[in-house]
């Protein structure tokens, strides 16, 4: 029963974290992008501009909800739902942090730790197409159908070479539940992080992050330049804010992902000595920090990268996708796979 | 063929060489290009707080002057309607009756005195033009406004005021001055 409580708990503590980190994202988006181009951003909502993200939202749900006469209601109110139900599910398998005791059971900071954890996020993210693809296509407008067509189109290419390169993740772990992942990288006092066994499967599953969480320099799907808006060229409102908002969780999320895969999530140099002098709750509340960071850092990287690189070609994303990143995630996968027979 | 001009480059269309077409060390130049701006010191001025400093001869808004005692230099001659190029100013121009001496410097003064802030370009031609040292531009910029009809500034808006601290310092901006400098 404890349990139970603790879990609805986490989901919530998680479901308001989500959306916190989302809103300061674009808050901090517009900043990053502002110092980038040597100007100030955001700064007269509150001190340093910062209830920017309350005012955004209080204007987004005031604004006229418009729906273009010839669409499909059902659908068209559908796509974003599913856009955001499923960048909310993605956190479900993140590992927070380590166990700690409570009422002398031992619980994860994790809602579910089910077994398959990396697959179930695999799934939820292909997924996440539909909510663009059914957005796009109920609107009844070209820009938009080609916006998701280009979505889905991006999505499915970068998704196999993203499972390639987590194959050799796996791999190397034997488990397919992240919480295994991100314990097997305690090694050498906490610093035994994948990135330094599998550096090219990284930077292979980073392109493909960017990909998959549709992000400059592959922001196709959205380009404001050619397609208007892309798939929510029709949208108005909270919906359109709906779909900004689930980029950012992806966003978040994914930098989640990374961090547990290749950086080893809440691990951190000599957290061995750390554990042994410090209070167990304690312990566990640097370790969600020391994770926090680490995502942090990525959400800044992720912004970096947008406001320094420009967007691909399409053709140029469908030859990096399946010419490069497909064929170099099998080479590191076999390369992995013979390293691991070779010290047998 | 020799080129006309010395300004024409050679531009190569050479293929990328293995390591160029990797494009990830270019991409980690572009990231610290980015991240050197993301440091360096903004550019940005807070315009209502801050204000940037204006040239000593910058041409905002009008103002029409008045002598030591207080009377209207402007005299209505015309010469400033006449000089603009933007024909923004109009004048009606009336005769000065017996104990209004104390209003006006000369003879005939200007009733209405307007300026059309849409049309006017802030040459300056107008202060150039005037004889009488009535009308300056002075460093103050021109407001917005939402209508039309509140861009056309009456004689009541533009003229300086009477007592000392009220009114508009154009000292450096006076002929004598301003030649000097020059």
């Amino acid at each position: 029963m404890e349990l139970i409580i603790f879990k609805i708990c986490l989901v919530l503590v998680l479901f308001l974290l989500s959306i916190t980190i989302a809103a300061y994202s674009t808050f901090s988006e517009r900043k990053v992008a502002a110092f980038m181009q040597d100007r100030i951003g955001p700064n007269r909502a509150g001190p340093f501009g910062l209830l920017q993200p309350l005012a955004d939202g209080i204007k987004m749900i005031m604004k006229e909800e418009i729906m273009p006469a010839d669409s499909n209601k059902l659908l068209f109110i559908l796509g974003p739902a599913i856009s955001m139900i499923t960048a909310l599910m993605t956190s479900a398998v993140i590992p927070w942090g380590p166990d700690i005791t409570i009422g002398g059971e031992k619980v994860q900071l994790q809602v579910a730790d089910i077994n398959v954890g990396i697959l179930y996020i695999m799934g939820v993210l292909s997924l996440g197409v539909y909510g663009i693809m059914i957005g796009g296509w109920a609107s009844n407008n070209k820009f938009a159908l080609l916006g998701a067509v280009r979505a889905s189109t991006q999505m499915i290419s970068y998704e196999l070479a993203m499972g390639m390169s987590i194959v050799a993740i796996i791999m190397t772990t034997g488990s397919l539940s992240l919480g295994n992942m991100v314990e097997g990288q305690n090694g050498w006092h906490g610093m035994g992080w994948n990135i330094f066994l599998q550096p090219l499967g990284f930077l292979i599953f980073l392109i493909c992050a960017f990909a998959e969480t549709n992000r400059t320099p592959f922001d196709l799907p959205e380009s404001e330049t050619e397609l208007v808006g892309g798939y929510h060229t029709e949208y108005s409102s909270m919906k359109l804010g709906f779909y900004l908002f689930a980029e950012y969780i992806n966003m978040f999320l994914s930098s989640a992902v990374i961090t547990c895969l290749y950086f080893g999530g809440y691990n951190f140099p000599f957290m061995d000595m750390v554990q042994a002098n410090t209070h167990e709750i304690l312990f566990a509340l640097m370790c969600v920090g020391v994770f926090l960071a680490k995502i942090i850092f990525f959400i800044f990287f992720f912004m970096w990268v947008r406001w320094t690189i420009p967007r691909f070609r399409f053709d140029q994303l469908m030859n990096l996708g399946w010419k490069v990143l497909l064929p170099l995630s099998i080479v590191n996968m076999l390369i992995t796979g013979a390293v691991i027979l070779y010290n047998q | 063929m020799q080129s006309l001009t010395n300004r024409s480059k050679v531009v190569s269309n050479k293929k990328m060489t293995w390591t160029e077409r990797m494009y990830i060390p270019a991409i980690l130049a572009g990231l610290r290009v980015t991240i050197y701006h993301f440091f360096k010191k903004k550019v940005t001025v807070q315009y209502p707080e801050q204000t940037r400093e204006h040239s000593q001869y910058f041409r905002g808004r009008h103002v029409l002057k008045r002598d030591e005692e207080g009377r209207e230099n402007c005299t209505a001659c015309g010469l400033c309607a006449v000089a603009c190029p933007a024909e923004a100013i109009t004048i009606v121009a009336e005769e000065r009756k017996k104990g209004e001496e104390t209003l006006y410097r000369e003879e005939k003064y200007a009733a209405e005195y307007n300026i059309n802030m849409l049309r006017c370009i802030f040459c300056g031609l107008c202060e150039e033009a005037c004889p009488k040292d009535a009308i300056y531009l002075t460093t103050t910029i021109s407001t917005s406004d939402y209508h039309r009809d509140q861009f056309i500034y009456t004689k009541d808006m533009l003229v300086d005021g009477i007592k000392d601290v009220d009114r508009i310092d154009i000292s450096s901006r006076r002929k004598g001055v301003r030649e000097g400098a020059m």
